[in-house]
């Protein structure tokens, strides 16, 4: 480590704990409380990348968020890497190995450097003028931008590490932990109020911290310590929560806020493992205060951006807060006083300051004073004009300005120094408040963007509000506070404050150059290479708005989003224009402030918890006899259950066989339960479903179809009266949800008159169904006391019954066509009731089937599965289930839509039954259906919907949706696929046991 | 208008790029046009563009209450496939399609048509089947899209999980190869370009107030910029089609929400295709500059404020770390929202009214930018000779009367 | 997020809730008694209105009651919320 570059007396870096990182693979060595950034310096590396599209070598610039150049790949491992990462605010710790980006082989020899030569070429936006021809070319030629485009690389592998999310709700929430931010935590606090302060480094203070100026001094100590003091007291507080390296991400509407805390990006390697990396809090507070504070601004001047050029200010916190030079021989460049403050802090460092050039005319502030009188030249009214020097600034060119301030005149002045600083100003960090929908306002005198009004309540306080004087800030910052809580804190009342004051203001968006300005390269957004140039170019050619302007050169769209580039843009764009900045408006801030790890905004979604998993009671059987399951909804359903070597198509030949020879048992508790109950039960059910319910016996069972009000199919599910005025309605699994909140929207919006209670059962009933010729058999085996005789429990009807003194329900229906029964027994119950039924039933080879077999059995007769053979475009009418709609009833859901003209087309698609010439031929279910092939186009006439190999009738059927497919039955149609035709006749949807003689055998 | 190429730039860079013409005029309104389309963005300017180019009516103004582009086709994730399910939407979509195939050299302009494939995956049994019955449809319709198992869908994009152990493994997709990607503020340049050049009237910042009728006729439309007069108006402006529509107490099946999306910050090219999975709901593709462009849901309310919720964008990016873990260290840069029209059927609205005269393209939801050159030509067509094309003759207001829908809920990108 | 009011439970995040469009548009009491036209009118046709809206809302994940809200839609603000059944408040 060059010794010279870090000072010792300094109060924020611990020297002595020496902390070693890796940098383009070379060992260096830093100290605890440096960032990256100042570790680098402290090193005196300055090129630690290459811009976006000339390749031009880069060094830090900024010492925050703001940050356009120092932009590193952060670790090697393939699942932690991290591109993209600002070395500006990245914690240097033990093990951190950074490398520089977007070059090759190296930050210091890059190929694409190549590309500096032809700039000329390659303005702003050329890609849209050429790479057209020849026309099939651009997938080569975009396959070199692509390779050449982007900065860091995506990690190859799964992240290791675990993110979080946290609520948080408050009185006050107050963003930044600046002297403004730090009096409001204060105010607030002393005032029982609830109190949250978040800033976004690892310790409050913002730069007053090590503000250490005769000429900014509160009550007689230097800011710094004043505000030292500050901080102290808020410990004091139980009611105040601190949350440092905090960032504030986004901030929504209706004080809904996201901030992103960074637990472990600081710790040693070896430190990190199974903690939580990152925590988002989501934040909604009563009241937001923001004091979020200023950035300062670039100066746009030929080769503005060569390694070694900062921002002034960040020099200051180099020197004053990481003790480290950012150079030796120093100038400074400034249309403001801040440089002044910069020269000051470096001169009582032992730094030497070549000159301060200012572009003002000799102004007089108390600062301004305190330079003079340190000896320091100032080169008044006049201008950087140039820089050089490839990898490092060497030398800059100095001139003076015309009174106009467009011209550089006179005699130019080479300055060699290895380091500028430049300030262009300080732009207010409104974007929070654009962010939550504040609008903003401009101010004239010193050029900058201001909040104004907003819906929410919220105030910005100190210089994110364009108070950037010290006295100002106080004094605002307090009232605002005091009057926006409500209330009165006196402590910083009367308090004695000596502040330099800015007396004279300037600013030139774009400077002048002694060159003609093609030939000048006067950069504004660092990070994608977009000049003064180019957005000349861009108005030139007509781009007026600032959206177009900045779309069109990438202005602003860099991975610092434009907070260096945006005001410079707009100033250059309105001088050009002739528009007034304030009515130009600016472009809209988005969220996140700064980028978030998608890590972070998904927290612990991920994995298993990605979504909930909804088992049924009787899951752990299932998956003890090896059953696959299928993901239904949210559901996992016992899809079959493989024996030994079988593969599905065999397991489901044989449970759909066995279900029909003798007895078959499925786990049926995941379709909807929906309790009925009040006296207007039956009439809601005759509104909600096609058919009529008043007269359904208490005890009896009754299929019924229910429709959008669009008069498609919706849902189905058998309803059993369990009483007078209460019934049990079921649905499909996946439609359960649905089902019921749209009944309860009718219920409660439309039919308020109705007396009718609707709750979700869905979950506190297990259903166990078994089927077959010996269902009879095994269920009086179960529950022997039951009569289980035809003429006392017929199909279609339900009785209560005890299994081992636990009460339950019995169905004798039948979604197969067996016969039949459904237990629905309390969920705790399940899985004994099931494997008690399982044992009953083994002397009869009962044989458990999962969905798929389900499927099967229900195609064979014709039963239909609404999303499966329905689509949102079916009517009942189109399912040949006419029957199912009541001629009587006045009115239901969807009935109108049915008598639409489209509705009532006697050609629309239909429900049929296919059968394929090759009995072993099984279609594919999605398949589309032709009457011929040879006249193009094909015309499509519907497509299969469910399709299966039935072993019990040992041919294929299918179900599928034909065109005018009630007249077609009988009729020859081909079934095209990609390498064959298949011939297919049409036919009644049954194709087993069509007189329903197996429902009673 | 001067060409752009190599030569153009070459010539230019000798005098520093300062002689490049204006890409389009800046002029005030004339008092009457033949037709004025209401809406700048990707549609209305390509309708301007064919009705000149193709129906030879030049005397045309678009109107444009902020600046050209800077709805929709500014704000989307510029997808681009027909892999659509019904005779009528495959049609629209592919005839747009085949345009964006040689639409740069169309338009002089390189929009930037990148033919990387889009897929689509399929997550449970009834994706499986509906993907598969679309992929067949696709096929008898000509268009290129196939089904891959999920071996070949881990072969076309290695970085997708496609573990049998995730909560909703990947069960195969279809491939549509001939779709891709563009670059959207092209288009809407490309176009604006290409009309001004024929000499319609490109007029930004000019809101429109009222649209003069007389009897069941239109007059011209009422301006903040003046009354403008023309018989034929087209509607194109998307989110705010409502807004136009109740200036002639016409009222639409429209639904104007909140639709978000968000880019990550640039890396080195790590996905070269789209992926979209509706089960899960996230779709990704990269940009030629290096960003994840990742497309989030709508809110189901009506908004206007080109904002949404968070947990719309949480939502998204959680299934996005499920089929992508190895994105969880990328980093979100930016989110944004748009304002998007969906009809209830979720297709589009290409149609003429009940007023003469009076044109409405709308409804296109979540899925509009695809259809831009196709949508611009029909609509063209409507307009210029007062009845629809066969193509978008399906897509007519009457169908939610007759009950002749055209539902592609299955088929948009987003679940409506 | 929107903070909402819900009338039945007092204000809750807005990811309790579920938006259901706009409000009092009444189903019709005799649907069969109206033109393809009229029923279109109900069953799609829509203001969707940038400006003060009247809507419905469901609390989903908490009482499952629905309400209606007056929401301005070009910003999101929420003026008011009333139970279903109620007038709705005077603009």
């Amino acid at each position: 480590m060059s010794k010279n570059l870090r000072i010792t007396n300094n109060n924020f870096i611990d020297q002595t704990s020496r902390i070693s990182f890796k940098f383009d693979g070379k060992t260096l060595y830093g100290f605890k409380g440096d960032t990256l950034a100042s570790a680098l310096l402290a090193n005196n590396i300055h090129l630690v990348g290459r811009s976006f599209k000339y390749h031009r070598p880069r060094g830090i610039m900024t010492c925050g968020s703001e940050e356009p150049n120092a932009i590193l790949q952060i670790g090697n491992d393939s699942s932690m890497t991290e591109p993209n990462t600002r070395a500006t605010e990245i914690e240097l710790y033990e093990g951190l190995e950074a490398s520089s980006q977007n070059c090759w082989p190296s930050v210091n020899f890059d190929i694409g450097a190549i590309n500096n030569f032809f700039s000329p070429l390659i303005p702003a936006a050329f890609y849209y003028k050429t790479f057209m021809w020849p026309a099939n070319f651009w997938k080569l030629y975009e396959y070199f931008i692509r390779k050449s485009a982007g900065l860091g690389r995506s990690p190859t592998e799964p992240d290791k590490d675990i993110y979080d999310h946290r609520y948080l709700h408050c009185d006050v929430l107050i963003v930044g932990g600046g002297i403004s931010g730090i009096m409001a935590a204060k105010t607030a606090a002393k005032n029982n109020l609830n109190t949250v302060l978040i800033d976004d480094k690892n310790i409050l203070g913002g730069t007053t911290l090590f503000q250490q100026n005769e000429c900014f001094k509160i009550n007689n100590s230097y800011s710094n310590e004043w505000l030292k003091k500050e901080i102290e007291t808020l410990n004091s507080f139980n009611n105040l929560t601190i949350k440092t390296r905090t960032t504030l991400a986004a901030y929504h509407s209706y004080n809904y806020l996201l901030a992103r805390e960074n637990l472990t990006d600081h710790l040693d390697l070896k430190d990190k493992k199974d903690k939580i990396r990152q925590r988002l809090w989501k934040i909604r507070a009563k009241k937001v205060i923001i004091a979020t504070g200023a950035m300062e601004r670039p100066l746009i001047f030929d080769n503005n951006d060569r390694p070694g050029i900062f921002l002034s200010s960040s020099i200051k916190k180099y020197i004053d807060f990481y003790g480290v030079k950012c150079g030796q021989k120093i100038s400074l460049f400034t249309n403001n006083d801040s440089a002044y403050e910069t020269a000051i802090s470096l001169n009582n460092r032992g730094v030497s300051v070549n000159s301060v050039v200012d572009i003002r005319d000799k102004t007089n502030s108390l600062i301004v004073k305190q330079v003079e009188k340190l000896g320091i030249k100032i080169h008044w009214k006049s201008s950087v004009i140039n820089t050089n020097g490839y990898k490092k600034i060497n030398c800059i060119e100095i001139m003076k300005l015309s009174d106009d301030g467009t011209a550089a005149v006179g005699k130019k002045i080479n300055e060699e120094c290895d380091c500028l600083g430049i300030s262009g100003g300080w732009t207010p960090r409104v974007h929070l408040f654009t962010q939550s929908g504040g609008k903003l306002k401009f101010r004239d005198e010193d050029n900058v963007f201001l909040p104004d009004k907003s819906e929410l309540s919220q105030i910005s306080i100190g210089s994110c509000n364009g108070d950037f004087e010290l006295d100002e800030v106080v004094k605002n910052s307090v009232n605002l506070t005091n009057k926006f809580l409500n209330v009165n804190n006196n402590d910083y009342e009367n308090l004695e404050i000596i502040a330099s004051k800015e007396i004279d203001k300037k600013n030139i968006w774009l400077l002048p150059s002694d060159k003609p300005l093609g030939k000048t390269k006067p950069f504004l957004d660092f990070q994608n290479d977009s000049t003064a140039n180019d957005i000349k170019l861009a108005l030139r050619e007509g781009f007026k708005s600032i959206e177009h302007v900045k779309r069109y050169t990438t202005t602003g769209m860099a991975t610092d989003q434009g907070k260096l580039s945006n005001m410079h843009a707009l100033g250059i764009i309105a001088e050009t224009a002739g528009v007034k900045m304030g009515e130009l408006g600016t472009t809209t801030f988005r969220p996140p402030y700064t980028p978030l790890t998608f890590g972070a905004i998904v927290g612990r979604n991920v994995g298993e918890f990605f979504d909930i998993t909804r088992k049924t009671p009787i899951h752990d059987w299932h998956v003890k006899n090896k059953a696959e399951f299928e993901n239904v909804g949210q559901w996992k359903r016992a899809w079959y259950y493989p024996r030994s070597n079988e593969n599905m198509h065999e397991a489901v030949q044989r449970e759909s066989k066995a279900a029909r020879d003798s007895a078959g048992i499925l786990d049926a508790s995941t379709l909807g339960k929906i309790d009925i109950q009040g006296t207007d039960a039956s009439e809601f059910l005759n509104r909600v479903y096609t058919n009529a319910w008043s007269k359904l016996e208490i005890g009896k069972c009754r299929y019924g179809l229910m429709l959008n009000e669009d008069g498609m199919v919706y849902d189905d599910g058998v309803t059993t009266r369990l009483s007078e005025n209460h019934y049990l309605m079921t649905t499909t699994t996946g439609g359960a949800a649905n089902v019921l909140s749209k009944m309860e929207d009718y219920l409660q919006t439309e039919w308020p008159e109705l007396d009718v209670y609707l709750t979700s059962v869905t979950d506190h009933y297990a259903t166990v169904s078994i089927c077959g010729p010996n269902s009879k058999k095994i269920l009086s085996k179960v529950i022997p006391n039951l009569d289980l005789s035809d003429k006392k429990f017929p199909h279609m009807s339900f009785k209560n019954a005890l299994i081992d003194n636990i009460k339950c329900r019995v169905m004798r229906i039948s979604f197969t066509g067996e016969h039949s029964y459904e237990i629905n027994i309390q969920s705790s119950y399940g899985k004994s009731t099931w494997e008690k039924c399982i044992d009953a039933g083994k002397e009869f080879n009962i044989t458990p089937y999962g969905t798929e077999t389900m499927h099967l059995l229900r195609a064979e007769k014709g039963f239909i599965i609404a999303g499966q053979d329905t689509d949102g475009t079916m009517t009942p009418v189109d399912l040949q289930m006419d029957w199912i709609i009541s001629k009587k009833k006045y009115d239901f859901i969807g009935k109108r839509s049915l008598y639409r003209s489209d509705t009532i087309r006697e050609d629309r698609k239909q429900l049929v039954g296919l059968l394929t010439d090759d009995p072993k031929e099984i279609l594919e279910e999605g398949a589309q259906i032709v009457s011929e092939t040879n006249k193009q186009p094909i015309e499509m006439l519907g497509h299969v919907t469910s399709s299966y190999f039935s072993p019990n009738l040992n041919k294929s059927i299918a179900l599928a949706v034909l065109k005018n497919g009630k007249k077609l039955k009988g009729q020859k149609m081909i079934v095209p696929m990609k390498d064959k035709k298949i011939n297919v006749t049409v036919t009644d949807t049954i194709f087993l046991d069509k007189e329903n003689k197996r429902l009673n055998a | 208008m001067k060409k752009y190429s190599i030569f153009a730039l070459i010539k230019n860079a000798y005098t520093y790029h300062e002689n490049w013409q204006k890409a389009w005029r800046d002029p005030e309104p004339k008092k009457e046009y033949d037709a004025i389309i209401i809406g700048g963005g990707g549609h209305g300017l390509a309708t301007a563009f064919y009705l000149a180019k193709k129906h030879s009516m030049k005397n045309i103004a678009v109107v444009e209450k902020g600046w050209i582009g800077g709805g929709n086709t500014g704000r989307n994730t510029t997808i681009i496939r027909s892999n659509y399910l019904w005779d009528a939407s495959a049609g629209l979509y592919d005839h747009a399609l085949k345009i964006w195939e040689g639409l740069s050299q169309e338009l002089n302009y390189n929009v930037m048509f990148s033919q990387r494939g889009v897929m689509n995956l399929a997550h449970n049994l009834q994706d499986v089947r509906d993907l598969k019955r679309r992929t067949h449809a696709n096929r008898l319709n000509g268009i290129d899209a196939v089904w891959l198992n999920t071996n070949e869908v881990k072969k076309f994009c290695p970085i997708i999980n496609t573990s049998p152990n995730i909560r909703y493994p990947v069960l195969g997709g279809t491939l549509q190869r001939r779709a891709g990607t563009a670059r959207h503020d092209a288009v809407a340049w490309g176009y604006a370009r290409g009309a001004d050049a024929m000499g319609v009237d490109i007029i930004q910042n000019c809101e429109v107030k009222g649209i003069r009728r007389n009897g069941d006729r239109v007059e011209g439309i009422e301006t903040t910029k003046g009354f403008i007069k023309t018989k034929k108006i087209g509607v194109v402006a998307a989110g705010h089609s409502s807004i136009i529509a109740n200036m002639v107490d016409l009222k639409l099946p429209l639904e104007s929400k909140p639709l978000q999306a968000l880019v990550s910050e640039p890396v080195k090219p790590i996905i070269d295709t789209v992926v979209m999975s509706n089960a899960v709901h996230a779709y990704v593709s990269q940009s030629d500059k290096g960003e994840l462009v990742i497309g989030a849901g709508t809110d189901a309310y009506i908004s206007y404020t080109q904002r949404g919720s968070h947990d719309v964008v949480e939502g998204t990016l959680k299934a996005i770390l499920e089929l992508y873990p190895i994105f969880s260290r990328m980093k979100m840069l930016r989110q944004w929202g748009g304002i998007v029209d969906i009809c209830p059927d979720a297709s589009p609205i290409i149609s003429k009214t009940h007023i003469k005269g009076l044109y409405f393209n709308c409804g296109w939801g979540t899925g509009g930018f695809k259809a831009t050159p196709g949508s611009g030509d029909l609509f063209a067509h409507t307009i210029a000779n007062d009845e629809p094309h066969k193509l978008n003759a399906d897509f007519n207001i009457n169908r939610f009367v007759s009950g002749d829908l055209v539902d592609e809920h299955g088929a948009a990108a987003v679940a409506h | 997020m929107f903070l909402i009011n819900c009338p039945y439970c007092g204000e809750r995040d807005q990811s309790e809730f579920s938006a259901g469009g706009e409000a009092h548009i009444e189903r019709p009491k005799q649907p069969t008694e109206l033109s393809d036209d009229q029923w279109a009118e109900f069953l799609f046709m829509r203001k969707n209105i940038k400006g003060i809206q009247y809507e419905r809302w469901n609390h989903t994940h908490g009482c499952r009651k629905w309400f209606n809200m007056v929401r301005d839609t070009s910003n999101d603000k929420i003026h008011a919320v009333y139970k279903m059944g109620e007038k709705p408040p005077v603009k």
